[in-house]
């Protein structure tokens, strides 16, 4: 194994600024969606008082939920010594910051009053897990960019093994934080279960993967840089198990369900009933979620492609969007049980009459918010790329495996 | 300046003050002849504690006069439906503090009409997790809103498990002094606090209620109306079982 380089992104300009334009001109159209979200009211979305969460917060937990996930890559190197993963270090923890600040934006931005931000910097109330994730999420920036600057800085080598293994505590903590804003939920059905905060950290494992070996394979393929068996082997390994490892939390949480009779309705409307949240669970969120990528990564040929480790990673990404849906718009679309044994069959306020889920309907300036969302992570990454030197000039097999052998 | 002049404003200063006396002296002794409640100056305390009995048997089916009392009371009537949007999904996005529901037993099919609104939980939940703390309840239990710290991230509505709360999704053009809201600010039932910071000791719904349905007052005065009709009949919290020691109370559901 050979010393790594890094180099800038080293992309035509013209290339580079195109990318930025229309990633920009995204970002440009979904500020357009957000001026007329918020200068109207949140009557132009579909959001209501029944379904109060809707896609601005599928792709926000997405983003948040991906960006703790984006740094294993460099916690596997640092906190566990792989050496493998040591050159895949940087871009890993430059996404994680990326990806949060998308998140956080699209959150900030779909709140009933984003001017107000500063109160939430400034009044808090500590029993209050939202109040919490402030902390974890400005803390996670933080960590990670002194994390960021001890792995370029030759002179901060000694401390850069303390600050990585806090990073990796911290982006456990924080996307046990994330979960915990729907397991803390007690009123609701599908929520109040501590096992969503661990499923969220394994989520966070899957998702942030695989945007990171997207990111990866994109930035590699257009600046003309190698990436050698190795690494991809390793990445759709890893890919594969943390997929496996989705699955199996799916299965407990609804199995545990299953058991118990209370919520029989609830895994009835998921799993059966549900219409739009019922396709999403079976085709998304364990389709093309877990089981695809899973055949995927461990198919004896189509494994061993570039192809297929691409296509592996834009299904984990895409079934997770699916289970986003699933998780916060399915938790809210059922009614909640305010009278067992009973069944309401008039109600003034839309209270699930006959069992009948709540309506949502998505409007486009919502997707539009979301959408930028995912445009501005890549339009920090790319100038994050293009500005420092974050990528390795070569993963080919001979730099980058330990136990390369020439044949 | 001339003298003149200064003999003016200061003429003008003492008409005002005498004026001002006038007007706000009623209102003065008005708060301090209420029995219960302190007068506006000092903080309320948790001598009293707010609550409310609610008996389905007298709840009429197909009677809203609580929730028009409360629409009223409250301003919200006065939340008109944006121009250009869709009447059914404005429906499900306008404001509403009480609602009315009919329930049917699954195994009896027996009836049941009641008024639901925020429980005013002695532990709420959407007190737990408002981030800012705008989300608050009162030492005398009511619990409400500051819409001054409230940044519109809905999580309190997430966490209600009686779905008691409001968003208010347009600008509101027209409202009520002592109930003032604004877009994009989470609202709900809070028992008239205007009238009870008066003095008063009704709520618009109990007043409303032909039926007699709905009893209000003082949960720790043993005297109360309330108490005492709690003593004597049987009831229920609406999901006993998160313990959340609710202010409203059920019987005959």
């Amino acid at each position: 194994m050979k010393k790594t380089h890094f180099s800038e992104w080293g992309i035509e300009s013209p290339r580079y600024w195109g990318m930025l334009a229309v990633l920009g001109a995204i970002v440009a159209i979904a500020g357009g969606a957000v001026f007329y979200m918020e200068h109207n009211g949140h009557w132009v979305t579909g959001m209501t008082n029944q379904v109060v969460w809707g896609i601005p917060h599928v792709f926000a937990i997405f983003l948040i939920v991906a960006a703790s996930g984006a740094l294993n890559v460099a916690s596997i190197g640092t906190a566990f010594d792989k050496k493998i993963y040591k050159p895949l270090g940087r871009l890993s923890a430059l996404l994680a910051i990326t990806l949060l600040a998308g998140g956080l934006a699209v959150l900030v931005l779909d709140l009933g009053q984003p001017g107000r931000l500063l109160i939430a910097m400034t009044h808090y109330n500590f029993k209050s897990i939202f109040a919490w994730n402030i902390y974890l999420y400005m803390g996670f920036m933080g960590i990670v960019a002194v994390y960021i600057w001890f792995m370029m800085d030759h002179r901060m080598k000694p401390y850069y093994k303390p600050v990585g293994v806090l990073a990796f505590l911290w982006r456990l903590i924080l996307t046990t934080g994330t979960g915990s804003i729907f397991a803390f939920i007690v009123a609701r059905q599908g929520y109040d279960a501590a096992i969503l905060a661990p499923m969220f950290v394994i989520m966070s494992f899957a998702y942030g993967l695989a945007v990171y070996i997207l990111v990866l394979m994109f930035a590699f393929k257009v600046d003309g840089r190698d990436i050698g068996y190795a690494i991809q082997r390793r990445l759709k390994n890893l890919l594969g198990v943390f997929a496996a490892a989705v699955f199996y939390f799916t299965l407990v949480y609804h199995l545990t369900n299953l058991y118990g009779t209370e919520n029989h309705a609830y895994e009835a409307f998921i799993l059966r009933d549900g219409g739009i949240y019922t396709l999403l669970f079976w085709a998304g969120w364990v389709f093309v979620g877990c089981l695809l990528p899973i055949g995927i990564v461990y198919h004896p040929s189509l494994g061993k492609t570039r192809g297929g480790l691409i296509a592996a990673a834009t299904a984990v990404i895409l079934g997770g969007f699916a289970t986003m849906y699933v998780i916060v718009i399915g938790g809210q679309a059922f009614p909640m049980a305010m009278f067992p044994g009973k069944t309401i069959v008039a109600s003034g306020f839309f209270d699930g009459v006959n069992g009948q889920p709540m309506l949502y309907s998505p409007t486009l300036a919502e997707f539009l918010l979301g959408i930028g969302g995912v445009a501005l992570v890549l339009l920090l990454t790319f100038i994050g790329i293009r500005m420092l030197r974050f990528l390795p000039n070569s993963l080919s097999d001979e730099v980058a495996d330990p136990h390369y052998t020439k044949s | 300046m001339s003298r003149e002049k200064q003999q003016g404003r200061r003429e003008f200063l003492k008409t005002s003050a005498a004026a001002a006396a006038v007007t706000i002296a009623p209102g003065v002794m008005l708060h301090t002849l209420s029995a219960d409640a302190a007068p506006r100056t000092e903080p309320v305390t948790d001598k009293v504690r707010w609550g409310m009995l609610i008996d389905a048997n007298k709840c009429a089916d197909g009677c809203t006069e609580c929730v028009a009392a409360c629409d009223k009371e409250n301003g919200l009537d006065l939340v008109d439906m944006p121009e250009g949007a869709d009447p059914s999904l404005w429906e499900r996005q306008r404001p509403r503090w009480i609602r009315q529901v009919k329930l049917k037993d699954n195994l009896s099919g027996r009836i049941t009409n009641l008024p639901m609104m925020c429980q005013h939980c002695e532990e709420p939940p959407c007190v737990d997790v408002c981030p800012t703390g705008a989300s608050f309840r009162r030492a005398d239990g009511i619990v409400m809103v500051d819409r001054h710290i409230c940044i519109g991230c809905r999580y309190c509505m997430m966490a209600c498990p009686y779905k008691a709360r409001s968003f208010i999704h347009a600008e509101v053009a027209e409202k009520l002094t002592h109930t003032p809201r604004g877009k994009g600010c989470v609202e709900s039932c809070n028992f008239c606090v205007q009238r009870l910071d008066n003095g008063e000791s009704t709520t618009a719904c109990q007043e409303a209620c032909k039926h007699q349905a709905i009893v209000f007052g003082d949960l720790n005065d043993p005297d109360s109306a309330v108490s005492q009709a709690l003593k004597k009949y049987p009831s229920v919290q609406i999901r006993a079982d998160l313990k959340l020691n609710t202010g409203v109370r059920y019987s005959n559901i």
